[in-house]
């Protein structure tokens, strides 16, 4: 769309003093930024371009095992689109939570991609600024041996020794701080080890001089990219624009809209509760927000309110390894045998006792068709579909054990004993006579707070040249 | 009495992980009658929840009526943190199933 057709306040500043962010994906690497609404978004005079990168939605894998959960293509191709539209228009580029998980591992990354692709398109000599968020485990050892408690979240204990042992790696959850200390040292790029999606939107805001309940919320409502406008669809680019009186979110896809629904409707996405965003320093209060549509693509927001915090506590997020992890798949037809497949698991479950015990493995049984999804929470599980696929996990120690564990059990449901099953010939149909290698399994050990006495002590921050 | 099911006047019905010990649920309306009339026949209270999904008062964490949006809006407690080991929905994005169906009375 030409600029002349789009609204008018997207193409003229509402204030003197005024900051405005272009978002184009909510998850960096993920799904690949869509480069229509961000060419439209780049004509709009955009004082950054910010994007985040992590979430632990992806689960415990990629942060255990040190992987990001994306080809590296793709990474590449995402941060080559922001990189060259960054030093085209000379506005600096912020990228948190490197590669889902913000390990060191995925900032050097980020890093040493940033600098390759600034060699392959000759970009002009620029400064790369970065911080890492891993946290050693004799810290956290420490902590628990003077009584410093690393609290549990959302109804999970303390941390103590075993869990701790059980970790493989820790991320803690940077604020503003490690952003807002780059920026002063003039990085025209940052890329972030783990912090608050919001943080990285609201640093420039704050470090400018704009209200923290402002500026918190416009990291709230850009960080999800064109989530926050309707109709539904992903990685398209929204303008954020902050004033010392408001905050207004613009779609930058012609057919899309920011509207007050779909603005205060993101407000409570993949969040416990609407009202409140807690991140390192404190926390914003949205129950006061007023929302209104300012003009038929933008919404303006008053309102939040930034409470700080009365001790600083950060964010830990830890991923530990359970085992090797092997995977079949099997389905069942006869109707006998899925009114009674509980049995079926059951006696292949046994099977694999008889071999390996008790302990020392894990074995999982899903069962599409029936329960698989919600588990005990399925109001239908007594209605199984007349198919049922079933997805056996076997998880232990070595790959050996693990592979013979999952064996057992998938082809032992082929022979379990039903008193009055028809078909005597195999229990179960086969997708593969065969179980598979899967990524090793691990689970989340750490969803914790700790206290600090300074917000950059986790957070040792780097510059670096890239360019010719 | 009359009564429709809550995904033909609902316009949006989503489950999400909220970190990884929890998933929440948004239920948004297109319009204040109806949202107020879903709210008021308590076919998506804390009990009801409780109900629809077999689960303790203690597993919902938050339960909120959230008018900025037109939204209900409730959070529960995952059986397990999310990417375990037979945990089959990673992101909880298809938690919502059950409440598709949900008949609410003059919908």
């Amino acid at each position: 769309m030409p600029r002349s057709e789009m609204p008018a306040s997207i193409q003229r500043r509402s204030a003197q003093h005024t900051l405005r962010i272009i978002c184009p994906n909510g998850h960096l690497g993920f799904a690949p930024i869509k480069t229509g609404s961000f060419c439209i978004g780049c004509e709009s005079e955009p004082d950054l371009i910010c994007a985040d990168s992590g979430s632990c939605d992806v689960g415990p894998v990629p942060l255990g095992a040190d992987i990001s959960s994306s080809p590296r293509q793709w990474q590449v191709d995402d941060l080559e689109t922001m990189l060259l539209a960054s030093r085209r228009l000379g506005v600096p580029m912020i990228v948190g939570s490197a590669g889902d998980t913000g390990s060191n591992s995925r900032v050097d990354l980020f890093v040493g991609i940033v600098r390759d692709l600034a060699e392959k398109h000759r970009l002009p000599r620029f400064r790369v600024g970065y911080f890492y968020s891993e946290v050693g485990k004799d810290e956290l050892r420490r902590r628990i041996a003077i009584g410093d408690t690393v609290a549990g979240l959302d109804g999970r204990p303390p941390l103590d020794i075993a869990t701790l042992e059980a970790t493989g790696r820790v991320v803690a959850m940077a604020g503003i701080h490690p952003y807002i200390k780059l920026l002063d040292a003039g990085a025209d790029v940052i890329i972030g080890g783990r912090s608050s999606d919001c943080a990285i939107f609201a640093a420039p805001a704050i470090r400018r001089g704009f209200p923290p309940g402002l500026a918190y919320f416009f990291g709230k409502v850009l960080e999800c990219a064109s989530f926050c406008a309707e109709p539904y669809g992903g990685k398209e680019s929204v303008l954020g624009e902050i004033t010392m009186d408001d905050v207004k979110v613009t779609a930058m896809l012609p057919e899309q809209r920011c509207t007050i629904a779909s603005v205060a409707g993101h407000a409570m996405y993949e969040r416990a509760n609407p009202f409140y965003e807690h991140f390192l320093g404190g926390h914003i209060d949205m129950s006061g927000c007023h929302y209104e549509q300012y003009d038929e693509r933008t919404v303006r927001v008053t309102g939040p309110k930034y409470v700080p915090a009365s001790e600083l506590r950060v964010k830990l997020e830890g991923a530990g390894k359970i085992g090797e992890r092997y995977v079949g798949i099997l389905g069942v037809r006869d109707p006998y045998t899925i009114a009674n497949i509980d049995l079926v698991t059951a006696w292949a479950r046994q099977q694999v006792r008889e071999r390996f015990g008790e302990q020392g493995y894990e074995l999982h049984f899903t069962v599409y068709g029936r329960d698989a999804i919600l588990g005990d929470r399925e109001p239908l599980k007594a209605e199984p579909g007349h198919e049922l696929g079933v997805v056996v996990q076997g998880v232990a120690p070595t790959k050996a054990m693990a592979e013979e564990v999952c064996m057992i059990a998938t082809r032992q449901m082929f022979y379990a004993r039903l008193p009055e099953v028809k078909g005597t010939a195999g229990g179960v149909a086969f997708l593969l006579d065969e179980v598979m290698p899967a990524s090793p399994a691990y689970r989340w050990t750490l969803n914790h707070t700790m206290r600090l006495e300074d917000p950059l002590e986790l957070f040792p921050t780097f510059i670096a040249e890239a360019g010719v | 009495m009359l009564s429709r099911k809550l995904s033909e006047i609902a316009k949006t019905i989503r489950s999400k992980n909220a970190g990884v010990d929890k998933i929440t649920f948004d239920v948004i309306f297109p319009n204040q009658a109806t949202y107020e009339r879903v709210c008021k026949s308590g076919v998506l209270s804390r009990a009801a929840v409780c109900r629809i999904f077999g689960i303790d008062a203690a597993q919902i964490t938050d339960h909120v009526e959230f008018d900025p949006a037109l939204a209900i809006k409730f959070t529960v407690y995952r059986r397990v943190p999310s990417g375990s080991p037979g945990d089959a929905d990673v992101f909880g994005s298809q938690q919502y199933g059950p409440l598709l169906d949900i008949d609410v009375p003059g919908g």
